[in-house]
């Protein structure tokens, strides 16, 4: 059952870990192996957590029922009342953490059109913010964003007190390793890399000077126990394989 | 009334809110009434979904107050991305909650509610109108003060709607479409089938009633009003019809096939068209 773990079963588990010790707060993961990770996180080591459908409703137990009811406006409050844990996508992101999930190029008259800021602004100063990106390369990891829609922690202190009393960016899961913000001046270093990994690897599909440690560690290993829940519970039709191709 | 009576009712340079979320639950028959209106210049509000994209696809949109445009299903919206990309429209881009306490502020008839969102990123750089607004209590806090977003018209679709313009919605969210009808000076209520006051406590419960009839000018009944967008449950998202919108959107000559196959007639003829496409699949 070990045998054979694949790298997106490695991003699943980099995943959960994201939410271990969070408590009773809502868990929003945006994409697949972040839902499937949440999902691992609440039926392993984190029963406590509060997961939604997808759309209004929040579902737990076993079997899984409606528990509550989260319309986008109760979501928003989950939000600003700091009572959940948002992992965001990013289309770009830099050393620092700023986000860009709206537009390639200039703003006025952009070359690629994306999503727009979405919550990204209102979400990175309220509650704690995690990253998931699916293909780590020089386009996502770049010197500077585009348009800044989620807040990293240089631009934060800019901004004033306000800004930064609740500002909490936790980490950044991508297919190649698991990064962190724990530097002296808040700025992206490698926390530990998947299996199969190397850090030169890394480096290569990051657009700006990474701090990689010599000793740095492997993300741990899934147990037999939540690789049965990954395969034939959580994740039977195998999205997450789509997500992270082997 | 009508579709084409409630559009009748704006004006171009109006601005208009628009109620639902992304592909859910949009009022796509008064927007298609308005793709087939002289009416233009518009500012629109909304959380942007296909109501946005066919309405920038046929030039209506000078200027758009949104957080995203999506398709749910689909992340980009095909339209918005292209106008976007032409330099077709006039954003303000704002964090989507900011566009609720916005909403809210107008609704409350305030002129801005204060707000940590937006502090740092570049919402604040590419509204340069947008202030900030200290507080006057001990912690002195320096927060970004959205003003209110004031509408002329406010167009939404709910399931169930009495004829005095009370609106019933049965789906899971009610997204923010009482703010938007409060925030409006006129709103144009649609609705999947107008039934009689007492109907509304078989269907559901207290929390159903939404909009009430003060906040109301006119009711529409459009059934399948909201399609290709989600109307649960009376119906899910067309998902086939969504796909052929956005390869269609993807392709000038597509789309002229598109609009003159669907969005040239009025409604009746619009569910005879989806109806036809319907069965092609099948």
């Amino acid at each position: 059952m070990t045998g054979g773990v694949t790298r997106a079963e490695y991003c699943v588990v980099a995943c959960a870990e994201a939410w271990r010790g969070d408590g009773e707060i809502l868990a929003a993961p945006m994409g697949a192996v972040p839902r499937i990770g949440a999902r691992l996180a609440k039926l392993t080591f984190a029963p406590e957590l509060m997961l939604t459908d997808g759309e209004a409703m929040i579902v737990g137990g076993d079997p899984e029922v409606v528990e509550g009811w989260l319309p986008y406006r109760a979501h928003l409050a989950m939000v600003t009342g700091g009572r959940r844990h948002v992992m965001m996508g990013a289309s770009q992101l830099d050393r620092h953490g700023n986000q860009n999930i709206s537009c390639i190029g200039d703003w006025k008259r952009p070359k690629r059109q994306l999503l727009g800021a979405r919550g990204a602004p209102v979400n990175t100063l309220n509650n704690p913010t995690s990253y998931w990106v699916p293909r780590h390369s020089r386009r996502v990891f770049v010197e500077r964003v585009d348009m800044v829609c989620g807040v990293g922690y240089d631009r934060v202190a800019a901004a004033g007190p306000a800004a930064s009393r609740f500002h909490d960016l936790r980490c950044v899961v991508t297919d190649l390793a698991v990064l962190d913000f724990a530097t002296p001046d808040r700025a992206l270093r490698v926390r530990s890399l998947h299996p199969g990994v190397t850090a030169e690897a890394v480096r290569e599909a990051t657009g700006f000077p990474l701090d990689i440690a010599d000793d740095v560690p492997c993300t741990r290993e899934p147990t037999p126990a939540e690789l049965r829940l990954i395969r034939e519970v959580i994740d039977p039709e195998g999205a997450r394989e789509r997500e992270v191709p082997s | 009334m009508t579709a084409e009576e409630a559009v009748g009712r704006i004006r171009s340079g109006m601005t208009v809110g628009i109620g639902g979320w992304g592909s859910r639950r949009k009022p796509m028959a008064l927007v298609r009434a308005l793709l087939r209106s002289e009416v233009g210049d518009l500012t629109v509000v909304s959380f942007g979904g296909p109501d946005v994209g066919l309405l920038a696809a046929a030039g209506k949109i000078s200027k758009l107050v949104t957080a995203f445009a999506t398709l749910d299903s689909i992340p980009l919206e095909p339209h918005f991305r292209a106008a976007r990309e032409r330099g077709d429209i006039e954003l303000t881009e704002l964090d989507e909650a900011m566009m609720m306490w916005g909403l809210t502020a107008a609704v409350h008839r305030l002129p801005f509610l204060p707000v940590r969102a937006g502090l740092g990123s570049d919402v604040m750089t590419v509204n340069p109108g947008l202030r900030t607004v200290t507080s006057p209590y001990e912690d002195g806090e320096e927060l970004v003060a959205v003003p209110a977003l004031r509408l002329d018209v406010a167009l939404v679709h709910l399931n169930r709607a009495d004829a005095q313009g009370n609106g019933q919605y049965l789906g899971p969210d009610p997204y923010f479409d009482d703010l938007f009808c409060e925030a409006a000076a006129e709103t144009y209520l649609c609705c999947e089938r107008v039934v009689t006051t007492s109907e509304f406590a078989e269907a559901g419960g207290p929390r159903t009633l939404l909009v009430k009839r003060h906040a109301v000018t006119g009711v529409i009944e459009a059934p399948q009003g909201a399609h290709f967008t989600s109307c649960v449950p009376d119906y899910g998202r067309d998902e086939a019809f969504q796909s052929a919108y956005a390869k269609a959107a993807a392709d000038p000559e597509a789309w002229r096939e598109f609009t003159e196959r669907f969005l040239s007639g009025d409604e009746e003829r619009y569910r005879a068209a989806v109806a036809a496409f319907g069965r092609e699949g099948a």
